[in-house]
């Protein structure tokens, strides 16, 4: 257990210092939302309709993008292989690791959500049922996007494929995610999307970890 | 004192996993198949588009599916070439199952692009629309996109054994996409139609419209099949090549 919190803590203290960019993606993800209005027309009506959509969108954006963060650094300076060799499975190793990049990206974008509800005319009710189905549906995306990493761990330049690789497995999470808010339900939540999007974040935070781990050891040089 | 080396006759294992094997006797299959490919398609189109009648809700238009439904079955059929392909890699280490996989992604997106444009084409009249973001149609565009990938994947990579390996890991994952496709139909109240040829029920097709259809499934099947074995040769020439010229230079550098 030890070992499993030290990974998070090392994670989380590499991303925070100089050389990490940890608040990068925040502010990519408020400038998705700052440059839709100039896209759609700033009407309100309009914007506060399609806002849990663009809010999915632009946390959905901006987690692809942070995907090459997971495994690089690590690859790069050895880590990587001291990971495979490690007494720790590395299936725990990459667990720890979805913990610690859900901390560093998908939190952040959660707590800076209530600017892009500002920005985009959203009303509270709809931001709080935003803010659920995000809390429910990130950990299934970053669980996702770990197999996206390591399967393009070892290229040089594999900059934009892990982002295309996930993108159509993540569709599902995207559909309940947005179908969750239930738009056209004023008071309640679709229970039902919520409860599908629950399914796919614990299956693939069970079963990733295991296909990511088996990526990273066949990329092993 | 010689002694006498016993040549072992190549049995059934290495003639599918060696490669000199695999191209040896190979080379004798693709012109049959290629023949026997166009005749089917010749029965089969002639069946398609003069001697099967119009359905009596959509007309002449009816003919569009039998260019539909088997692109549709074996945009899944290649996929599951490929999932076996990979377990193959990863399980046996099979020598040939990475070439399998990586000749049969390319024929895979286009008989899934084909599927999505053909399907297209044939919503229009039918239902008023060329797309739709029902369950059948999403699922099957996310395939298309899974195929796309895959091949990016393989076109990323320099050292082609590894990438055989890790994309088989993903070829597996994307795998999930499988039945989706396959009971969207039947999950989801969708504008497409439900299964009526595989379906739990049996066949709810004339026979005057499912010949055609299966002496076109077979036409394009064998197609594949063709197209698959010489593919695979290709890439096994391909490699040999590129480790000749690998050689080369290093001779030269020597």
């Amino acid at each position: 257990m030890t070992a499993f919190l030290a990974i998070i803590a090392r994670d989380l203290r590499l991303a925070t210092r100089v050389g990490g960019d940890a608040l990068t993606l925040v502010l990519f993800f408020v400038m998705v939302g700052v440059i839709v209005p100039f896209a759609i027309g700033p009407d309100s009506a309009t914007l506060s309709r399609l806002a849990p959509g663009i809010v999915w969108i632009a946390a959905f954006l901006s987690m692809l993008l942070g995907l090459d963060r997971l495994f690089r650094a690590d690859d790069e300076d050895g880590s990587l292989t001291l990971f495979r060799h490690a007494a720790l499975p590395l299936e725990a190793i990459v667990a720890a690791k979805v913990i610690a990049h859900w901390l560093l990206t998908a939190l952040p974008l959660i707590i800076a959500s209530p600017i892009l509800a500002v920005l985009l005319a959203m009303d509270f009710a709809a931001w709080e049922k935003t803010v659920l189905s995000l809390l429910l549906g990130t950990p299934g995306l970053v669980a996702l996007g770990t197999i996206g990493a390591a399967v393009t761990v070892s290229l040089r330049r594999g900059g934009l494929i892990a982002p295309v690789l996930i993108l159509p497995l993540s569709i599902p999470i995207l559909i309940f995610g947005t179908g969750a808010i239930a738009t056209g339900n004023p008071d309640g939540i679709s229970n039902a999307a919520l409860l599908f999007l629950s399914a796919i974040s614990l299956v693939t935070l069970a079963l990733a970890p295991f296909a990511a781990a088996l990526a990273l050891r066949l990329s092993e040089d | 004192m010689t002694t006498e080396i016993a040549l072992k006759k190549p049995n059934w294992f290495s003639r599918i996993a060696n490669p000199g094997q695999f191209l040896a006797w190979s080379r004798g299959f693709v012109a049959p198949l290629s023949i026997l490919t166009a005749i089917l398609f010749a029965i089969g189109l002639y069946y398609a588009f003069f001697d099967s009648p119009p359905d009596y809700q959509m007309g002449q238009t009816v003919r569009i599916m039998y260019i539909h439904v088997p692109n549709a079955w074996l945009s899944q059929f290649v996929y599951g070439v490929m999932a076996v392909a990979s377990i193959g890699t990863l399980v046996w280490r099979h020598p040939l199952a990475d070439v399998a996989a990586k000749s049969a992604a390319p024929l895979g997106a286009v008989f899934t692009g084909l599927a999505l444009f053909s399907g297209s084409l044939w919503g229009r009249p039918t239902w008023g629309t060329f797309w739709e973001w029902d369950g059948r149609m999403t699922s099957t565009l996310i395939l298309f996109l899974i195929y796309l990938g895959i091949i990016a994947l393989w076109r990323a990579f320099e050292d082609q054994g590894r990438a055989g390996r890790v994309i088989a890991v993903f070829t597996l994952v994307g795998a999930l996409d499988i039945p989706v496709v396959k009971f969207s139909v039947d999950w989801w109240n969708t504008l497409h139609q439900p299964a009526s040829v595989l379906s739990m029920s049996g066949e709810h097709v004339a026979p005057a419209i499912l010949i055609p259809l299966l002496v076109m499934t077979l036409a394009f099947t064998l197609l594949f099949i063709t197209l698959h074995i010489v593919r695979m040769r290709t890439e096994i020439f391909r490699r040999r090549a590129e480790s000749l010229e690998r050689q080369a230079a290093a001779n030269l550098m020597a």
